[in-house]
């Protein structure tokens, strides 16, 4: 029999599978080089970069919640130029493709001046914009956590997509934030300001509280929830803009096996993310690429194309 | 670093809250070093969801039949845990024959080969469980680099200057006196309650014993002939007791190792959950740590 096809297309992007490494939850890939062989992935997402160099949030960052996890990180990296410097030759190496995350706290004009530097570099296969950060807006204060995020705004998604877009060939891809009322007007806005994919979701906003000491478990108090417990939410995200736009959806949101993998394929989504799932098992995208084979030879699927968004109802 | 899953060998109580796990991880077990720590998934489910970071307390031998003569053939790694939260309860019903999946070693270790010179005294300070990661740094200060002296005199002399603070609230959390002591080392204790030893603070211990010896050369049997004025210091413990070490070593001007503790998430340095202030900005503990030289760290 011939193989199953894994291969899914993006943008200009064509991956050998769909499996990729959700931001800012697989470091600089190298992190993982002693676990699995990083060449297998679809694709990898570098943790979030900044213009500048960011030092983060205060401790404690994170904590564990019912089958999930708060993190405050604060996109902790250390600027475009030490990225472009010191991390990006070793990512080029490994040789699955490279989608290089970007971000700023307050500043869209940021997004295209780091868009234009990434432009330049042939190493770098596409770019995401995570306009959904909940931890950024550099505040030092657990009382002033009022954020208004580009990805919770339409008209401010379309101009930073826009305007990226003007910038940059490379396949792009925009991150959206469940923390809206209806995501499908965001989906919408990225899709028609030129986006070639939208992944979904990053972190829902949430706390955790110790009664003893009655401080927030998180020292920024709001931090965002990922993991298992956020999964069957962000399911029915990708279910929504599934129907709403054509450009392809990278899910994610708790997945943690072929199984959890599989219902984004079903919602809808042509590639998934593993995102916490790699702090519990650093093999588990290498074992759900292999799951996912396994299910398609089981149910006689040729490619896994079938099965997007091929949900029985 | 190695994912595997071990075998359990044997999980047994010491003592009212605290248990040692002995687990079968013999890749662990060879490239461990004192000060380095495991992940453990304990639990299959989401229940909890993380994995757990444990000290390594200790390597063995598997089996007697490799010996002395021979380098040892490590295969079995040792953790000592209080059952606290729902992690540990959960890994203290875990039965010999079990499996449990774990990570290591990880993080960076204590850098003890300038303690081995035979001329500076080397100081344990644990606090509580800080006690974990000591056992293993004292086994290897008074095994591992007299063995490499190929001198028994050495032997005797690094032996001699290894002195072991245990703090706790009450007798009762003191934990590791005779393995210390079967090493040959001298062991003071300190209570809060004075319920064993000096009653206060291990720090308070701590200055007062380098209080003595800069007065006088000579101290007590424990340590006489240890030349503690250049001794270094590894401490484990809660955060405070570190933070006192730290002023005391720069106080008498002596060398400090401290092993932070940190809410790990991933332990691998993925996630830059676990990060703490150092001179040169942010760290990650799991990573650049958990042990850090206490003149680095940003208190
Ligand atoms: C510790 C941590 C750090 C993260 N950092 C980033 C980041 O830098 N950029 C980003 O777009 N998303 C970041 N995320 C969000 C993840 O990429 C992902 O969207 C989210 O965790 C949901 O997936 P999961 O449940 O599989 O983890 C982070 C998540 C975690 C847990």
């Amino acid at each position: 029999m011939k193989q199953t096809n894994l291969e899914v297309k993006i943008g200009k992007l064509r991956l050998k599978n769909p499996m990729m490494v959700a931001s800012g939850t697989f470091g600089y890939a190298e992190e993982f080089k002693d676990f699995i062989d990083l060449r297998q992935l679809g694709a990898i997402v570098t943790k979030t970069i900044t213009l500048a160099p960011r030092q983060g949030n205060p401790m404690p960052r994170t904590c564990e919640t019912p089958a999930g996890m708060l993190n405050s990180i604060g996109l902790e990296n250390p600027g475009i130029d030490k990225f472009i410097a010191e991390k990006l030759p070793a990512l080029k190496k490994i040789g699955a493709p490279v989608i290089v995350s970007i971000a700023s706290e307050d500043d869209p004009q940021e997004f295209t001046a780091l868009a234009r530097r990434l432009d330049k570099l042939k190493e770098v296969a596409g770019i995401e914009l995570n306009i959904s950060c909940p931890n950024i807006r550099g505040t030092t204060s657990p009382r002033h956590h009022v954020t208004r995020l580009i990805a919770q705004d339409a008209k401010a998604a379309d101009e930073v997509v826009r305007a990226v877009r003007k910038v940059t060939k490379k396949t792009l891809i925009t991150k959206l934030s469940p923390n809206v009322t209806d995501i499908t007007e965001i989906a919408l806005a990225a899709e028609k300001a030129g986006t070639d994919a939208v992944s979904l979701v990053n972190t829902f906003t949430a706390m955790s509280i110790n009664v003893e000491t009655r401080k927030p478990k998180i020292a920024l108090a709001v931090a965002g929830l990922s993991g298992p417990a956020i999964r069957p939410i962000a399911l029915r995200m990708v279910w929504e803009v599934y129907q709403k736009i054509s450009v392809p959806i990278i899910g994610m949101g708790g997945i943690m096996d072929t199984s959890s993998a599989l219902e984004f394929f079903l919602a809808g989504a042509s590639c998934v993310s593993v995102g916490t799932a790699n702090f519990i098992n650093p093999r588990a995208t290498i074992e759900i690429i292999a799951g996912i084979k396994q299910y398609l030879r089981e149910n006689k699927i040729k490619d896994i194309k079938a099965l997007i968004g091929n949900l029985n109802i | 670093m190695f994912q595997l899953k071990a075998k359990l060998f044997d999980n047994q109580r010491v003592k009212d809250n605290y248990f040692r796990l002995l687990l079968r991880a013999p890749q662990i077990a060879e490239l461990a070093q004192p000060g380095q720590f495991v992940q453990v998934k304990i639990g299959d489910g989401c229940q909890p969801l993380l994995r757990r970071p444990f000290s390594i307390h200790r390597i063995s031998q598997g089996s007697p039949r490799h010996h002395v003569t021979t380098s040892p053939n490590y295969e079995l790694i040792e953790i000592l845990y209080e059952v606290l939260g729902q992690g540990t309860q959960l890994l203290a019903q875990k039965k010999a024959g079990e499996y449990l999946d774990i990570i290591g070693p990880l993080g960076n270790g204590f850098n003890y080969r300038a303690t081995g010179d035979g001329r500076r005294a080397t100081v344990l300070v644990a606090g509580g469980m800080g006690v974990a990661p000591l056992l293993f740094l004292a086994d290897r200060i008074v095994t591992t680099l007299p063995l490499r002296l190929r001198s028994g005199q050495a032997r005797h002399h690094v032996t001699r200057k290894t002195v072991v603070l245990l703090g706790a609230k009450t007798y009762r959390q003191i934990l590791c006196e005779k393995d210390f002591k079967a090493l040959g080392c001298a062991v003071k204790i300190a209570t809060d309650d004075g319920s064993r030893g000096f009653k206060g603070k291990v720090t308070e211990l701590l200055k007062n014993i380098l209080v003595t010896s800069h007065k006088s050369q000579v101290t007590s049997q424990a340590y006489a002939s240890c030349d503690i004025k250049y001794a270094t210091i590894y401490a484990c413990g809660p955060y405070p007791m570190l933070k006192a070490v730290s002023n005391i070593a720069k106080h008498y001007d002596i060398t400090a190792q401290v092993s932070l503790e940190a809410h790990v998430a991933c332990g691998i340095g993925a996630c830059l959950g676990c990060v703490v202030n150092t001179r040169g900005g942010y760290q990650r503990v799991c990573k650049e740590g958990p042990i850090f030289n206490a003149e680095k760290i940003v208190w």
